[in-house]
């Protein structure tokens, strides 16, 4: 299977909800997170695991990863 | 499914627990501040009523006030809001009137154990079937950063600009030897074990108390010299705590001052209040 057709997560976030905390992006395993502005965004999504820890720990009920 | 060649463990399902079903949506965003532990422990007690399998109409939640004692303001149980200090003593006469509800307390360690210390340990003493999560962030947030019972002594609070001078409270210790039959301590940094402790706390007969170590970056955060919750995280809930199973293979000089998580005391055999009473009554009809 070539890297172009890995199935990638998805990685919602919700815009309203991010208070820019950066627990999630601080504890990411890979380093998938950043603070952006005053929220989250996406950095590197190739990177995700799908270990869900980013949810687990949101405080905010403002990210969710699917596959 | 995927053949990627990459380690199996990469490519794990992902399913995201729906916490909407159990939320008064309106009711959100929270107020909690940013970073605080208070909306991690709301999350993990939703996904362990779920793993218990609860009906939403067969909880009712009970708070006091506090940071903390918002809580039932956002869940889609019955939900009662109280004094300061008294939800666990308004939660036994919801229970011994309503025995087939799921009674769960949320609390903060001011709430609880400040103004609320009486009310806490004849709760305890009288083991009757709820759950007491006390969210134990070590300050009073909702009134802006005074010391509490579980300040650590030399700590910095807006009461305690030299560093608190008091020796704090172990709450599960205190639990413990007013009665409770289920006594756990968890945090917010260890998600998971936090989800299975409530679980195990929810199915507990009898008075379950939870002492979960969590954050108040705003005060004791910005007091004491740690810049994020994640900070704090790091070094209160994950430096600070020793599992009680990695405690087994520690003397006491490695363990040093960490606190001990996970389930500190379980006791099956005590009787519970509601069904003592049930038999009291048939006792004095004749029965
Ligand atoms: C009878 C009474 N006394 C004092 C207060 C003021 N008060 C409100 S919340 C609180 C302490 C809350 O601290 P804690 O329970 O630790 O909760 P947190 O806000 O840290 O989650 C106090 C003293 C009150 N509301 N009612
Ligand atoms: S699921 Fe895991 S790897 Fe992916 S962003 Fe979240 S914490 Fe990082
Ligand atoms: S943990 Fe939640 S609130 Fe905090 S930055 Fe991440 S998504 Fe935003
Ligand atoms: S004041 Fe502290 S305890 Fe209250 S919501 Fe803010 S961070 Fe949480």
């Amino acid at each position: 299977m070539t890297e172009a057709a890995k199935k990638l997560p998805r990685i919602e976030i919700n815009a309203k909800f991010c208070k820019g905390c950066s627990i999630c992006v601080d504890f990411c395993p890979t380093n998938v997170l950043e603070i952006r502005g005053t929220i989250v965004a996406v950095k590197d999504l190739e990177a995700c695991t799908r270990c869900q820890l980013c949810d687990l720990r949101c405080p905010d009920f403002a990210i969710q990863v699917f596959d | 499914m995927s053949t990627d060649a990459k380690p199996a463990k990469k490519q794990k399902l992902s399913v995201p627990f729906d916490y909407s079903k159990y939320l008064r949506k309106d009711k959100l965003p929270h107020i909690w501040c940013p970073g605080c532990g208070h909306g991690i422990i709301l999350k993990a007690l939703l996904r362990a009523v779920d793993k218990v399998g609860l009906e939403k109409d067969d909880i009712c939640m009970v708070s006091g006030i506090g940071c903390s004692s918002r809580t039932p303001g956002y869940v889609d149980f019955n939900t009662l809001h109280t004094l300061h200090g008294r939800a666990p003593s308004f939660a036994t006469g919801i229970k011994l009137t309503n025995p087939e509800l799921n009674v769960i307390v949320t609390t903060g360690d001011g709430d609880a154990l400040a103004i609320g210390g009486n009310h806490f340990i004849h709760t305890c003493r009288r083991n009757i079937d709820m759950t007491i999560l006390v969210y134990s962030n070590a300050i009073y947030g909702m009134t802006g950063g005074q010391f509490s019972p579980t300040t650590p002594i030399g700590s910095f609070t807006h009461t305690s600009s030299y560093g608190a001078m008091e020796p704090p409270f172990d709450t599960c210790e205190m639990a413990k030897a007013a009665g409770a039959t289920f006594v756990a301590r968890a945090t917010s940094y260890h998600v998971q074990d936090l989800e299975k402790t409530l679980k195990a706390a929810i199915e507990h007969k009898g008075t379950s108390v939870v002492e979960i170590l969590d954050e108040c970056p705003v005060y004791f955060g910005r007091l004491n010299k740690m810049r994020s919750a994640s900070q704090m995280m790091e070094k209160i809930e994950k430096e600070g705590t020793v599992s009680v199973k990695q405690a087994e293979n520690l003397s006491p000089e490695e363990i040093g001052g960490r606190l001990l998580r996970g389930i500190l005391h379980h006791d099956t055999e005590t009787a519970e209040y509601c069904d003592q009473y049930a038999a009291l009554t048939e006792r004095a009809q004749g029965k």
